[in-house]
């Protein structure tokens, strides 16, 4: 190939844009990964401690659109203390001096603050996109310096961001000028907005596709947007509360038929349950329906709603659907590829809202079913089954029996046997959440059977280490581990060390790992940044034995070795 | 189709994982003996019955479910509702259906009346709810926990679903181009009434009562004990406020009550599908938006929540 000119080269890999394409493409010889390298506009950083930022630059100089990924995914739950890291600042200080093209930035689960937002919107002259997925440490002030100064902003995507809302002019601030957005999504604050300068907003940006409000939008201003935004194809509404016999609500009802394009429907955070008719003449064209957060709408108004929406692909539900709604579903959405349901009360007493049976009539219903999540007060064994002989296509598959360690209610044993048929038909399976009660059998099915898996969720599961070994042992593809109160400990951990280097990250909490442990592992595997996190280490009971266990682990292969903004609580080994 | 050969599906549990059926319901029945000393459900066996002759409350299990629930003064509930009725559905680590019917109902260790039901187990934490309060679970994004709970808490303060008023006054405020301070949640936030009716067994005169006005399950009990409870006062109640009713709660009523001996009821809804539930299983403002009426019943009339009691 030494022939090949490399500007040929160069445009063929333009047409390679998956990361892992791409990383393979830069391995095949020198020549190639210097054209690879440079052509590189997309980077995807799973976890930004692998990495630093000047490497990341010094390597791909044309990153135009870089993606980071910063705490563990339990973080989500609570589980890794606040100011763990994942900070974004020295990221972006470093791509101002280093990347001044920089167009998009999207982060998620990092810490993102004020003037980190301030310098990004300041330094990018031609920054145009800008997502924040589960972030926080920023309010709308931080908001209001991307409005005002990014002059070719197209996307602001704001989703499940803890934002200190401080009720300023933040929309207010998009200047006269700015006609570029696509993408507006700001359901998460929660705050008020100056109406007025929403309405302009939308009046003076036609090629908006999405747009999502937050719940403090009234339905007065929806009705005059959607007269607006035609060209709407992802709709989040705000306040859907009206008096259906008004002529607010006609008029309304009329700009939503109008919305032929809306492919997308979500928000109703506040809901009169009456007023929904007014989106059934759009329903037939939805292909995406998110009401997961609308507690307002009870069961029978889900189901008169979706018995409209017969080209849904994507559902995500709370559990007021039930059994019976999701039999509905199953009816109704012949087209649909993922489904979530949440719980409408994850601590109260189970109310049996939804259960085996829901899962097992969408799954004989939903043949293209390939994305699940669902919480559930309890699942059989007999149903896993039944739902892995219909559904053969699952690439995710996350099941959340709200009660920890509940078994099969029917026969009272562990769930062993229907997640074993999960593993065994789905071929193709990535993402596996598994819950219920659990033996080591289960481990010995995912081990065999799981050959494509990539992440893997483990809570109060297992009985001994063998059930981790059969795991570490079986799954070649793994890249994601995570793991909390099970009777995992030293041995299965330090099995095969090597392991760990193939893979992103583990996470393990309130196992039975001790301190010696984990300090071996950290010296076998010079390449892994082993971190304890000890919320007692200011106390007596702070780690300092090895035979002590450890209550939060987590491991991640780096480059770059031990991270220096690591607070008190956690200490690489 | 075999997942492993040798192993069939419904024959797999019997190897590790140890908790076969036997070995835990030795476990369970053993608790239940050493914990309360209760053999069954024995709502007799609340603490203060003897004082509790006219009392009517709800019973709810304790605090950790945030829907406000405890106890108010000595007054033991004597209106049952779900939490004081066996669960039919398993809990951790107990065994065979059957056992959870017949195990204890109500009464916990302590005194301060706060019934957990049958949710005992040995190593897990276990709320009074009984659903294990363990840190991080369910897996939910703390967000989407925070919005939910945000959410319960508009509806539990009464916002009317249909006013127009409402998110008008929104925008007014707005259209000025000021800050506005307030609460968005109380912005242009009026409680209107939720009249709903109350009948009660044995009595033919019903009442109505306005759920608006009532906070939270514990000041609907208090409320309603007052309208039900003493003949007197409600005869009182019926002249002050101005209705001369020809046809007056009965004293009888109350002493047939008290000859009975079952003088325990139980609070139950119809909701917005025609379906009577017993209330308190679900949060405030979520049982706000599904309630159409109300009916205070003898528990011996209740078919099936009854039964749990003789077991």
């Amino acid at each position: 190939m030494n022939y090949f000119p490399e500007e040929v080269l160069e445009h063929v890999f333009d047409f390679i844009t998956s990361h892992k394409d791409r990383n393979a493409v830069s391995l095949v010889c020198k020549t190639w990964y210097q054209v690879e390298r440079e052509s590189r506009y997309g980077v995807f950083i799973g976890n930004c401690y692998a990495i630093n930022p000047e490497r990341l630059i010094a390597r791909f100089p044309r990153v135009r659109s870089l993606t980071l990924k910063g705490k563990p995914h339990f973080a989500d739950f609570n589980l890794v203390p606040h100011d763990w890291g994942a900070f974004v600042d020295p990221w972006i200080k470093a791509l101002v001096k280093g990347c001044p093209d920089l167009e998009e930035l999207r982060l998620k689960r990092m810490v993102v603050s004020d003037d980190s937002l301030e310098l990004l919107s300041r330094s990018f002259v031609n920054f145009k996109s800008l997502v924040l997925v589960s972030c926080d440490g920023f309010s709308t002030d931080g908001l209001a310096a991307i409005a005002a100064n990014c002059r070719y902003l197209r996307e602001l995507d704001l989703q499940e961001n803890d934002v200190d809302d401080r009720r300023g002019h933040w929309i207010s601030c998009f200047p006269e000028t700015c006609t570029s957005l696509v993408s507006l999504n700001f359901a998460c604050l929660k705050g008020e907005i100056s109406l007025p300068a929403l309405e302009r907003l939308v009046a003076r940006n036609p090629n908006l596709r999405s747009l999502r409000l937050n719940h403090t939008v009234p339905f007065e201003t929806l009705k005059k947007i959607l007269t607006q935004a035609s060209k709407l194809v992802d709709l989040g509404t705000g306040c859907f509360v009206h008096h259906p016999k008004s002529e607010s609500y006609h008029k309304l009802k009329n700009a939503m038929s109008k919305c032929k394009s809306v492919r997308s429907l979500s928000g109703f955070l506040d809901v009169a349950p009456r007023c929904l008719p007014a989106v059934y003449p759009i329903c037939a064209n939805l292909t995406s329906l998110n009401l997961s957060y609308a507690p307002g709408i009870n069961g029978n108004e889900l189901i008169k709603l979706i018995r409209h929406c017969k080209n849904l692909r994507r559902l995500w539900t709370l559990d007021y659907i039930g059994d019976k709604g999701l039999g509905v579903v199953a009816a109704t959405c012949k087209e649909l590829e993922e489904l979530r349901v949440f719980p409408s009360d994850p601590f109260g007493p189970g109310n049996a809202a939804v259960t085996e049976e829901g899962l097992v009539a969408i799954s004989a219903g939903c043949r293209k079913l390939h994305s699940l999540l669902y919480f559930c007060q309890q699942m059989t064994n007999a149903g896993l089954i039944t739902v892995a002989k219909n559904c053969p296509n699952f690439i995710r598959f996350r099941l959340c029996i709200l009660d920890p360690k509940k078994p099969d209610p029917v026969t009272m044993q562990p769930l062993d046997e229907g997640f074993g048929a999960i593993v065994q038909s789905c071929k193709r399976l990535r993402r596996l959440s598994i819950s219920g009660m659990l033996s080591d059998q289960v481990f010995l099915y995912i081990g065999m059977y799981a050959e494509q898996l990539e992440m893997l969720s483990i809570a109060f599961a297992g009985d001994s280490d063998k059930g981790l070994l059969y795991v570490l042992n079986g799954c070649k593809k793994l890249r994601k581990l995570e793991i909390r109160d099970c009777p995992f400990g030293d041995m299965a951990l330090l099995m095969d060390v090597d392991k760990y280097e193939g893979m992103r990250s583990l996470w393990m909490s309130s196992c039975e790992l001790t301190l010696g442990g984990c300090k071996t592992l950290a010296r076998k595997m010079p390449m892994l940044n082993v971190e304890i996190i000890d919320e007692n280490s200011q106390r007596e009971s702070a780690l300092v034995d090895d035979r002590q266990r450890v209550e939060k682990m987590y491991l991640y292969r780096t480059l770059v070795g031990p991270r220096h903004d690591a607070p008190d609580f956690v200490s690489t080994l | 189709m075999g997942v492993v050969p040798g192993a069939g599906f419904s024959s797999g549990g019997s190897t590790s994982g140890g908790s076969s059926s036997t070995v835990s319901e030795l476990e369970v029945v053993a608790e239940q003996d050493s914990n309360t000393g209760l053999s069954s459900v024995e709502v007799s066996s609340y603490p203060d019955e003897a004082e509790l002759e006219l009392g009517l409350g709800l019973s709810i299990g304790g605090g950790g479910s945030g829907c406000g629930l405890k106890v108010v003064g000595k007054q033991v509930p004597r209106i049952l509702t779900a939490n004081d009725l066996p669960s039919i559905v398993s809990r951790p680590l107990t065994a065979s259906p059957s056992l959870t019917c017949s195990s204890s109902v109500g009464i916990t260790n302590n005194n301060n009346n706060l019934f957990s039901g049958t949710k005992r187990t040995a190593d897990s934490v276990t709320s009074p709810t009984g659903v294990s309060q363990v840190v991080g679970w369910p897996p939910i994004r703390a967000y989407r926990v925070n919005s939910l709970a945000n959410q319960a808490k508009s509806l539990a303060t009464g916002e009317p679903v249909l006013s127009i008023n409402e998110c008008k006054g929104n925008g007014v405020v707005h259209g000025a181009g000021d800050k506005a301070d307030a609460n968005p949640m109380q912005k242009g936030h009026h409680k209107s009434s939720l009249f709903v009716k109350v009948n009660m067994d044995g009595n033919g005169i019903g009442r109505k009562i306005d759920l608006n006005a009532q906070s939270n399950y514990e000041s609907l009990a208090l409320t309603l004990e007052e309208m039900f409870t003493i003949p007197t006062r409600a005869t009182n109640i019926l002249k002050s406020s101005g209705e001369v009713n020809g046809v007056v709660m009965k004293a009888s009523t109350k002493s047939s009550k008290l000859s009975d001996g079952s003088s325990d009821y139980v609070l139950t809804y119809e909701d917005k599908e025609g379906d009577w539930m017993l209330v308190g299983d679900v949060p405030w403002g979520m049982f706000i938006g599904s309630v159409k009426r109300m009916r205070i019943v003898k528990t011996s009339e209740v078919n099936g929540l009854a039964q749990g009691f003789e077991e």
